[in-house]
């Protein structure tokens, strides 16, 4: 290994909402691919909803306005026709040598890591939380420059820290885990793309045959919500709405589980589509946005007080069946608009 | 939601050390990007989950200095970990971390034993095996 050389890779840092489309965005605008987060959210579908009460994380029922990680950085990269490598570790320092060796090269890399145990995190954010993205792109002084994309500006992390991260335990391991862009390709097909990630959202949104998805998983979780404070008492039910708001704002969604970034997206698209429909989806959603955001404000109340009367619980339920509504009607609408 | 609405309700949980990005709409009708120093609930949200693990950490606490669980257990508490957690960062097994947690199989520990849950758990070996102590020292 060739000692500890400085390597400063020309990147730019751009600060997003959220940590995967911003990883996504700021390494393909290293290559040139001038995409603002919201497209890289729209093209690569991330715009989701899933309720799966009978699998907990921390004792909660996990729920999720996004698909799997790394999903959007996948169908991006393959829509634009990019290359791109992914590789995992079983060996922390190999995984190190592999990192240094892409630095060496010239190539920003992406380091899925944990949060626990991320020195520069603000404390109250640092749960066990493992699908964070942060860019590597040098070395300085024996440190690691990061562009960690919720980061205001750039950060770095010495060697131990950044491998404890890398390495970081519990519930989907990042085991190392780092990508990059191979290569670009010169031609691509932006509209086909747009319309390809809008498909595919719809899809999501609307056909997923199991009641805990798209639209469906949202007057599911309705129906079950109604329920909570008599079926969990009123500190377990406070706890599981507590859980849906943090999944709602807190991880970098740019403000209502996505919907803004995703109405970002659709006015962006019908701009570059040159389609006024989409525009109007793009008003549907904001709307959808600001009413979840008026799900959140509720929820809060309730959880303030502790206390939290099951009308609330009722009013809270009910303005997510009307959100269930809204969402399809704009997600039928563009599923039938013929976009090719 | 209006670029002017974005709430800025600073309750001091990001520590000045980032603002968030949110997606709001302009007088133009224009998606921009404006920072967020917070909101009150997802604030409160957030309070709400520490409160839960401040009380399950009071509660070993007490377990702890009652003689009933070992250090071991407050500090995995503490790190907002569980059996399976603990297990997986000191590279013990859960079998043995469960047996750990039971302040007289936890007396016998070896220094190599200690040092890897300390490594684990961010503290010092001495900060694991003399709890009363430094327990007051926190007070």
């Amino acid at each position: 290994m060739t000692g500890n050389k400085d390597i400063i890779i020309d990147f730019k840092h751009h600060q997003a909402a959220h940590c995967e489309n911003g990883a996504a965005s700021n390494l393909l605008k290293h290559h040139d691919i001038n995409l603002s987060e919201p497209m890289v959210f729209g093209i690569g579908s991330g715009l989701f909803f899933s309720y799966m009460p009978f699998i907990k994380l921390n004792y909660l029922p996990v729920i999720s306005f996004r698909p799997l990680p790394g999903i959007i950085f996948k169908r991006i990269t393959r829509r634009l026709g990019i290359k791109i490598t992914r590789e995992r570790f079983s060996d922390p320092a190999k995984s190190m040598d592999r990192l240094d060796e892409a630095l060496r090269n010239g190539i920003p890399t992406g380091c899925l890591v944990g949060v626990y145990h991320l020195t520069y995190f603000p404390a109250p954010y640092r749960f066990h939380f493992n699908a964070h993205n942060i860019i590597v792109y040098g070395r300085q002084n024996g440190s690691y420059l990061i562009s960690d994309p919720v980061m205001e500006s750039p950060v770095s992390l010495t060697k131990e820290e950044l491998m404890r991260v890398r390495f970081a335990k519990g519930t989907y391991p990042p085991k190392g885990r780092l990508y990059y862009i191979e290569s670009v390709s010169e031609s691509y097909d932006l509209k086909e793309a747009i319309i390809k990630g809008i498909r595919n959202t719809c899809k999501d949104m609307l056909e997923i045959p199991i009641p805990l998805f798209g639209v469906k998983g949202i007057r599911y979780l309705s129906n079950r919500m109604k329920r909570w404070p008599k079926r969990l008492g009123k500190k377990k039910a406070s706890l599981y709405l507590g859980q849906v708001v943090r999944m709602l704002e807190e991880i970098g969604t740019g403000g209502a589980g996505f919907r803004f970034i995703y109405a970002a997206f659709l006015q962006e698209a019908s701009k570059v589509l040159n389609r006024e429909e989409l525009m109007q989806a793009s008003h549907g959603m904001t709307e959808a946005g600001d009413k979840w955001r008026e799900f959140a404000v509720i929820s809060g109340r309730i959880i303030k007080d502790r206390a939290g009367s099951e009308e609330s619980y009722e009013s809270a339920a009910n303005l997510l069946l009307e959100i269930a509504d809204r969402e399809e009607k704009i997600f039928t609408f563009l599923k039938k608009l013929p976009l090719n | 939601m209006k670029d002017k609405e974005v709430p800025q309700d600073n309750e001091g949980l990001l520590e000045g050390k980032l603002r968030e990005v949110c997606y709001a709409v302009d007088d133009n009708g224009n998606y921009v990007t404006v920072l967020s120093t917070g909101w009150m609930p997802k604030n409160a949200a957030l309070k709400q989950a520490w409160a839960d693990v401040n009380d399950k950490i009071e509660e070993t606490k007490q377990n702890v200095s009652a003689g009933k669980l070992s250090p071991l257990a407050y500090y995995m508490e503490k790190n907002i970990m569980n059996l399976r957690l603990l297990s997986q960062y000191a590279g013990i097994p859960k079998w043995k971390v469960k047996r750990h947690l039971k302040p007289r199989v936890f007396q016998k520990l070896a220094d190599e034993t200690l040092g890897k849950y300390a490594r684990a758990l961010d503290i010092t070996i001495d900060e694991l095996t003399n709890f009363e102590a430094n327990l007051k020292k926190e007070r």
